[in-house]
């Protein structure tokens, strides 16, 4: 019973790490069309953002912590907007140039990264509380995964709530469903694409700080890594969903760490045929809309 | 110029427009007037939706738009509507996944809306603003559609088949709402169904393989059987 709680824990946590990459690629794919491949490039950068705060300000405190989170979203947020400021706006309905240029992207950035930080892990420390555990019906949970799982709840609350309650969020919505009909209403949807941007960044480089304490260190890779199993939630919970990301998020991790537990570490294994399965049943994903 | 703002609140001369590199407008050109309807005719497929959409921005176009005298044809889609322009797009395309409140706020521009003769055009919706649009009937949606555009102040509305799958009674709401809107706003409208033409309608405007062929008085158009099949296959 203990093994249980302690991989479904563990694997809320590690969806909530993929939920936080996983929900600006789908508001991305969803508003705007655009598989961005360098999403995983805004990550690693809050990652190492948050990082060389946190060895300014002695990593051990709740303050360095929060302030290094912060960054990193500030950092995600910024990044994106100017990649799609600079670089996707001019490309919006041309597919493979934005393949192209986005795979271009996050291969150049991981080599600038490696040139700044290096191509070894960088070991991250932590406010204690977090390295220590807390005991829930016999399971020893790592208490980090509770971090991991209450920033994901508030992005998502965040992110719902600005979908709901602001103009913005009503655009993007709209947009989502019918762009051109958007346009049509007399409003300027690249300013909502840029802020979809940003929100995708924000989440990512949040995501990036948290799955450096997940893992225990920030590499180049690190984005990377977690962008294939993003792809995989995005897809698996529908193109655009972002309430299917969540979902899907959750699935793909909680099976990942019980198949790598029970079946010889076949998780990664189960998440791609997990994956097959829902495309051949239901090609749009759990919540996905037909096209 | 002046002449142009005085005589017509929409000016398409050498109008061309393509889908996919497929020309679907061919140098349509035509004036319209100021006030009351115009309506934009023509059999199926000839192009009337294509030169409402090629007019927004919509799709690939070349050949010049003057709104109220000013050019807009090297505008974005967003910036002509701003300048006072409200399309009603065929199969009303409202936000299924928002309520009819949510469409509704989304179209305003001004900070001072027209609910008020949304109100009176539609009491149906506000009874229903908080039902999502996809879950509307037909004809409720087509409401919403043309209560989206008639919630800001605009110089000219382009609709585009009002009336098409409606039920004969809710046609006739339709028609009655666009009759009560122009007497505000000029309307282009493209529409099959002669009838309304024949009630709305002061000037027709026919296309034919996405060129004019015939520019001037609706009635003279519709009182004249022959013409009126020659020109569009039905009397």
């Amino acid at each position: 019973m203990s093994t249980i709680i302690l991989l479904l824990i563990t694997g809320l946590g590690l969806g909530a790490l993929y939920f936080l990459v996983a929900s600006g690629l789908s508001l991305i794919y969803g508003l705007m069309g655009v598989l961005n491949f360098a999403h995983g490039s805004f990550l690693t950068l809050g990652a190492f953002a948050g990082w060389e705060l946190s060895r300014r300000m002695g990593g051990e405190s709740w303050g360095t912590l929060i302030a290094s989170m912060l960054l990193g979203m500030v950092v995600g947020a910024a990044v994106a907007a100017a990649t799609e400021f600079l670089l996707i706006r001019r490309l919006y309905n041309r597919h493979i140039e934005q393949v192209l240029v986005t795979v271009g992207l996050a291969l150049a950035t991981v080599a600038l990264f490696e040139g700044i930080w290096g191509t070894d892990p960088i070991y991250v420390t932590a406010p204690p509380w977090l390295s220590q555990t807390t005991e829930i019906l016999g399971a020893r949970v790592p208490n980090d995964r509770f971090l991991m799982i209450g920033a994901a709840v508030l992005v998502l609350l965040g992110i719902v709530a600005f979908l709901r309650y602001t103009r913005f969020g009503l655009i993007i919505r709209a947009g989502v469903e019918n762009r051109s009909m958007v346009t049509a209403l007399g409003i300027d949807v690249r300013k909502a694409f840029t802020v979809v941007f940003a929100i995708g960044g924000a989440a990512a480089g949040l995501g990036g700080v948290l799955a450096s304490h997940y893992f225990g260190y920030v590499s180049p890779q690190l984005g990377g890594s977690l962008l294939i199993f993003a792809f995989i939630v995005t897809v698996i919970g529908g193109l655009g969903s972002l309430a299917g990301a969540a979902i899907a998020s959750v699935v793909v991790a909680i099976l990942q760490q019980f198949a790598n537990y029970f079946w010889g570490g076949t998780g990664d294994l189960m998440v791609v045929l997990l994956l097959a399965v829902v495309l051949l049943v239901r090609p749009t994903g759990i919540l996905g809309k037909k096209a | 110029m002046t002449n142009s703002v005085t005589e017509s609140i929409l000016t398409v001369a050498g109008l061309n427009a393509s889908i996919e590199g497929q020309q679907v407008v061919e140098d349509v050109s035509f004036e319209m007037l100021p006030v009351g309807v115009t309506a934009l005719l023509g059999r199926n497929g000839v192009g009337k939706t294509s030169t409402l959409r090629a007019i927004m921005g919509l799709i690939e176009r070349s050949g010049e738009v003057t709104i109220a005298g000013e050019r807009v044809d090297r505008e974005p889609t967003h910036r002509i509507v701003q300048r006072g322009v409200g399309y009603v797009p065929e199969d009303r395309e409202v936000f299924a996944s928002l309520t009819v409140n949510e469409n509704l706020r989304l179209a305003e521009r001004d900070s001072t809306p027209n609910r008020q003769l949304i109100e009176e055009l539609f009491p149906d919706l506000i009874a229903r603003a908080g039902q999502l649009a996809g879950t509307l009937s037909g004809g409720q949606q087509q409401m919403v559609s043309l209560a989206r555009a008639l919630v800001n102040d605009n110089r000219v509305l382009l609709v585009d088949e009002p009336t098409k799958g409606l039920a004969p009674l809710i046609v006739m709401d339709v028609a009655k709402a666009l009759e009560r809107a122009a007497q505000t706003v000029p309307v282009l409208l493209v529409e099959q169904n002669l009838q309304v033409v024949r009630m709305l309608a002061d000037k027709a405007i026919v296309l034919e393989g996405g060129r004019v062929v015939y520019d001037g008085s609706a009635e003279e158009l519709l009182g004249n059987e022959a013409l009126t099949k020659e020109l569009l296959g039905v009397a």
